[in-house]
């Protein structure tokens, strides 16, 4: 640490003798700092204020709320679905209706609630467990909140119009063609995928600037914590991957709406490239769900161990390769469509390789817990839950990547409980726990551990009772996106019994729920630090303060709060008076510069609501591009126009010269 | 256990048992992994509730972790090994004097073409294959508007029917039975209600059920199939069906020439009785919501005709 910049060691004290105070932890002159920089960091107050802020914490708690809505929009759908499918020949819903709900629902849970979630909860933790002040391009951050906020109540305004989508959550091509697609619902899915990649492309390249420039200092590569490291790929796979999809449905909306022929083979075209380019996102998205989620294991498997994870190198490295094999498995969706021979077996060696990292880090997973001293909170329960439930999702990954065996139960029951397993079994299990872990810091309360144990149990039971039994109806032949069966079939008893599990899980969510809103109101406080973790965003107060940390903190280590952080240096030099924020090198976070970051604005959502007029006016008629931009044009010259921002350089001098604030010393 | 007609765990042919031989393999060594891992985070956390269990050093922690991932290696390499293997033994090509038969997808039911090299051997029924017992038989798969997927679980995987291409299957029968096969990806409003039955049975028995089928339909006998008939002809049915030997020629729906010997009405979706078939006539889209088969308006009379007449196309 010695080469840093604008970082000062408190004075090296002797460990015998008793410290002497560091002045600039005087409690009078932190309590005058913290004043000011809550006013200077604070969102502002009234209606429309409220649709202008830019804090990374408020931003971030609205991300994770809307999208648990649209989640629960999607579960009430499920049960819906679970209805019909109790009993042979229902008539609680239509074909028609069927077939919307369930592309509702399978849209909803991937483009509205996993993905979302997890960049929402890299918008809000990922600066806190860095030690910044802010996240990177906040005003684009915010931007990306509307655009997905709209994005939802732009498609379920349509759903209730009964013009959802009903070509299923990939709405393959011709089906969702001009000929075969008619009406307008194929176009709303395809214009749902512009409104969310819009948002999940902006959020990731904030977070991608994030980790790599505004860590605190001293927190080089190798010391990220692991799910930053998550969050750092699946912002990564985000960039790579969603370019597909937007070529994909790109492509799709110019077929239907301007009459190109992509897709069309009578011309030239080609329906499966559409499911190339489509699994080609659609794989990666996968684990852009999935890698947050082994983040949030590591992170609440170290803390109930009371040790740090085993092998973080192991881990990190994992997260990375399971990223790159990640990009070239899509093929294993597509092995019924007639594909080469070689070319499967390609596919299946890839898939099964996959299987690699991850089995690594449950190895280092267990090798924490055998070395740990372990506690049990909800959080640590739900950790061990997954464990469970992910390894069966894992282990029949493996049987669909085998062609043959895929050959027979693909598109049937027994992928529904397969990705059932892994989705929920691998990213909702560590979300739900996550959630429970950081509560307090995103409410200043604690969940009951009570509630939160029923609620536990009965989503365990019930979410074994209705996935694992639809292993075995696919096996009996019963194929995904029916909206009945007949009863000579035979399926009915399981269905039945699958759809009374769905009904204990979603008592077991509802529970959750409940847990949720009492504790809002009545939890006990929660401390800084309630659950002893070792990670930054335990290092300020519950909920943190607009500004972050104050003092500004610097680490040396991966376990910063288990490892002595009273002789940590702090950063000075960062004015209180405006939005400074400390910019770090790349590899090592060594200082850089010293940026201000922009105040609060209401530019972003002006600009989501031009951009969601243009998106809906494309549906109707390829003239919403050209009359669309001007106000999307308007709204961004109001967005970039120059403005005062904060004190200018001058009188910055003068403060300093004053010594009301201090300066950043040179580098080297 | 309820009747397996349509079950992959029930193999009435080369493939699919050999599908189900790698199922069975891979369910084994998959329960045999999970038992292993739960047994060993079982024992891990147990050992984590004592207060201060003996530390194993990182090294030996480290050494743990590569040799759990070198068996899982070697265990997925021997998986892919046998996935490979099985797949090579399913997709070998067919072997000498081949059944082909062209199945061609439609919105909601199946084209299914019995082709000969002779042109005038050829013939077409819908919604129902009889296939030989012991005889390797080639499908060319194709999809009309939207993609399909063939799929019969007791005989083999699926292979979907892409629009604007034609795929191959191949597969042979070892047991004589009736089987069930359903459309098994996504292909609009009635995608649940495209299902096709399959009759696997002797090569005498089958050659006796082409003989049949190459017929044209028989001409009416009684007053009430002629009117039958000719309601057909002149009513809006001619309009989409084919009824060989009669002028009804047109080939977007079903083929109609030997309809009474098939067990189903609409793909699978009625049992092929007088009654269900009056109600199909009718009103088809109360059965079958979004069925490209329009309500026919007919008479009672006229109704009544239509049925007597298609009781003779055995």
């Amino acid at each position: 640490m010695s080469r840093d910049a604008g970082l000062d060691r408190p004075r090296e004290v002797d460990p015998a003798s008793p410290r002497e105070p560091d002045p600039r932890l005087d409690p009078l002159i932190l309590e005058r700092e913290s004043r000011l920089l809550a006013t200077t960091w604070a969102d502002p107050k009234g209606f429309f204020g409220w649709f202008s802020h830019v804090d990374h914490k408020s931003i971030g708690r609205r991300f994770i709320a809307t999208a648990f809505v649209y989640f629960t929009f999607g579960g009430i759908l499920a049960a819906i679905m679970r209805l019909q499918l109790s009993r042979p020949e229902n008539h609680i819903v239509t074909a028609d209706l069927y077939n919307q709900i369930f592309t509702m629902h399978g849209t909803t849970m991937m483009f509205l609630f996993a993905v979302p979630v997890m960049l929402a909860l890299g918008v809000y933790f990922v600066p806190l467990m860095i030690g910044a002040r802010a996240i990177a391009f906040p005003r684009l951050v915010a931007f990306g909140y509307w655009m997905f906020l709209f994005a939802g109540i732009f498609l379920y305004a349509f759903f209730l119009l009964n013009v959802g989508p009903d070509n299923g959550w990939f709405s393959y091509p011709p089906l969702a063609g001009p000929e075969y697609g008619a009406g307008k619902r194929a176009d709303i899915w395809a214009q749902l995928i512009t409104f969310t990649e819009t948002s999940g492309l902006v959020v990731a390249v904030a977070l991608i600037t994030t980790v790599f420039k505004l860590r605190a200092p001293g927190m080089a590569l190798n010391r990220i914590p692991i799910f930053v490291w998550a969050m750092l790929v699946v912002s990564f796979m985000t960039v790579f991957s969603m370019p597909a999809v937007v070529i994909a449905s790109t492509g799709l909306i110019l077929d239907r709406l301007v009459g190109t022929h992509f897709y069309n083979y009578a011309e030239g075209g080609d329906s499966l490239l559409f499911q190339h380019m489509f699994w080609f996102f659609g794989h990666p998205e996968v684990y852009i769900i999935f890698l947050p989620a082994q983040g949030m294991m590591s992170t609440m498997l170290a803390t109930f161990s009371r040790r740090p994870v085993f092998g973080y190198l192991a881990i990190v490295l994992s997260i990375v390769s399971t990223a790159f094999i990640g990009f070239g498995v899509w093929v294993h969706h597509m092995f019924a469509t007639g594909l080469p021979q070689l070319g499967q077996s390609f596919f299946t060696a890839s898939s099964i390789m996959i299987v690699v990292p991850t089995g690594v880090q449950f190895f280092c997973w267990i090798a924490t817990l055998w070395t740990g001293r372990l506690r049990f909170p909800v959080p640590m329960l739900y950790a061990l839950s997954f464990f469970v439930v992910f390894l069966v999702g894992g282990l029949t990954g493996v049987m669909l990547a085998a062609v043959p065996l895929d050959l027979q139960v693909h598109d049937t029951f027994f992928v529904v409980a397969h990705f059932h397993y892994v989705l929920i079994g691998g990213s909702v299990f560590p979300l739900l726990g996550a959630i429970h872990y950081w509560f307090p810091k995103l409410t200043g309360r604690m969940l009951s551990e009570r509630i939160g144990v029923a609620a536990l149990a009965l989503f365990f039971v019930g979410f074994n009772l209705t996935f694992f039994p639809q292993h075995i109806l696919g096996l009996m032949g019963m194929p995904r996106r029916i909206y009945t069966y007949q009863p000579e079939t035979g399926w009915g008893g399981l269905n039945l019994l699958v759809s009374i599990g769905a009904g204990v899980m979603t008592i077991g969510l509802l529970i959750y729920l409940y847990n949720i809103i009492v504790s809002l109101r009545r939890g006990a406080a929660a401390a800084d630090n309630p659950w002893d973790a070792s990670t930054l965003e335990w290092a300020t107060s519950s909920p943190p303060p607009a500004y972050n940390f104050l003092p500004a903190l610097t680490v040396s280590g991966r376990d910063p709060l288990w490892e002595h952080p009273e002789s940590q240096p702090v950063v000075v030099g960062l004015h209180a008076e405006q939005r400074d924020v400390l910019v770090t090198h790349v590899m090592d976070a060594e200082p850089d510069h010293r940026k201000v970051f922009p105040e609060p604005s209401i530019w972003p959502f002006i600009t989501a609501v031009t951009v969601s007029v243009m998106y809906i006016a494309t549906l109707f008629t390829p003239w919403g591009l050209i009359w669309g931009s001007i106000p999307i044009t308007i709204a961004l010259i109001g967005w970039a126009w120059p403005r005062g921002r904060g004190k200018k350089p001058s009188e910055l001098d003068a403060d300093i010269r004053a010594g009301r604030v201090r300066p950043l010393e040179q580098v080297q | 256990m309820p009747s397996r007609i349509q079950s992959a765990l029930d193999s009435a042919g080369v493939q699919a048992s050999r599908i189900e031989w790698l199922w069975w393999l891979m369910f084994w060594v998959c329960t045999a992994v999970f038992v292993a891992v739960v047994v060993a985070l079982g024992m891990a956390v147990w050992r984590g509730r004592s207060a201060d269990p003996e530390r194993p050093s990182e090294a030996t922690l480290m050494r743990g972790v590569a040799m759990a991932t070198a068996a899982t290696i070697v265990i997925l390499i021997g998986l892919l090994v046998a996935s490979v293997a099985t797949g090579r033994a399913i997709g070998s090509p067919p072997q000498a004097d081949p059944l082909t038969v062209q199945i061609t997808g439609y919105q909601w039911w199946w084209s299914v073409e019995y082709v000969y090299p002779q042109p005038n051997l050829r013939f077409t029924t819908a919604n129902e294959l009889h296939l030989p017992v012991g005889r390797p038989i080639l499908f060319k798969l194709r999809g009309a508007d939207v993609i399909h997927s063939f799929w019969v679980p007791n005989l083999h995987g699926k292979t979907d029917l892409i629009p604007g291409r034609e795929n191959t299957t191949w597969l042979q029968i070892d047991k004589p039975g009736i089987y069930r096969g359903q459309c098994a990806e996504f292909c609009g409003a009635q995608h649940a209600h495209m299902a096709l039955v399959v009759v696997a049975e002797s090569s005498d028995d089958f050659e006796r059920w082409v003989v049949a089928q190459r017929e044209p339909a028989p001409a009416p006998t009684t007053p009430a199939q002629s009117r039958g008939l000719n309601v057909i002809e002149r009513g809006p049915c001619a309009l989409c069906h084919t009824i060989r030997g009669t002028t009804a020629g047109a080939r977007t729906a079903p083929d109609l020439t030997h309809f009474a010997s098939r067990s189903t009405i609409a793909a699978g979706t009625l049992p092929n009785t007088p009654g269900y078939l009056a109600g199909w006539i009718s009103d088809p889209q109360h059965v079958k919501p979004g069925s490209r088969m329009p309500p026919t308006g007919l008479s009672g009379e006229d109704l009544q005709a239509v049925l007597a007449y298609m009781e003779t196309l055995k």
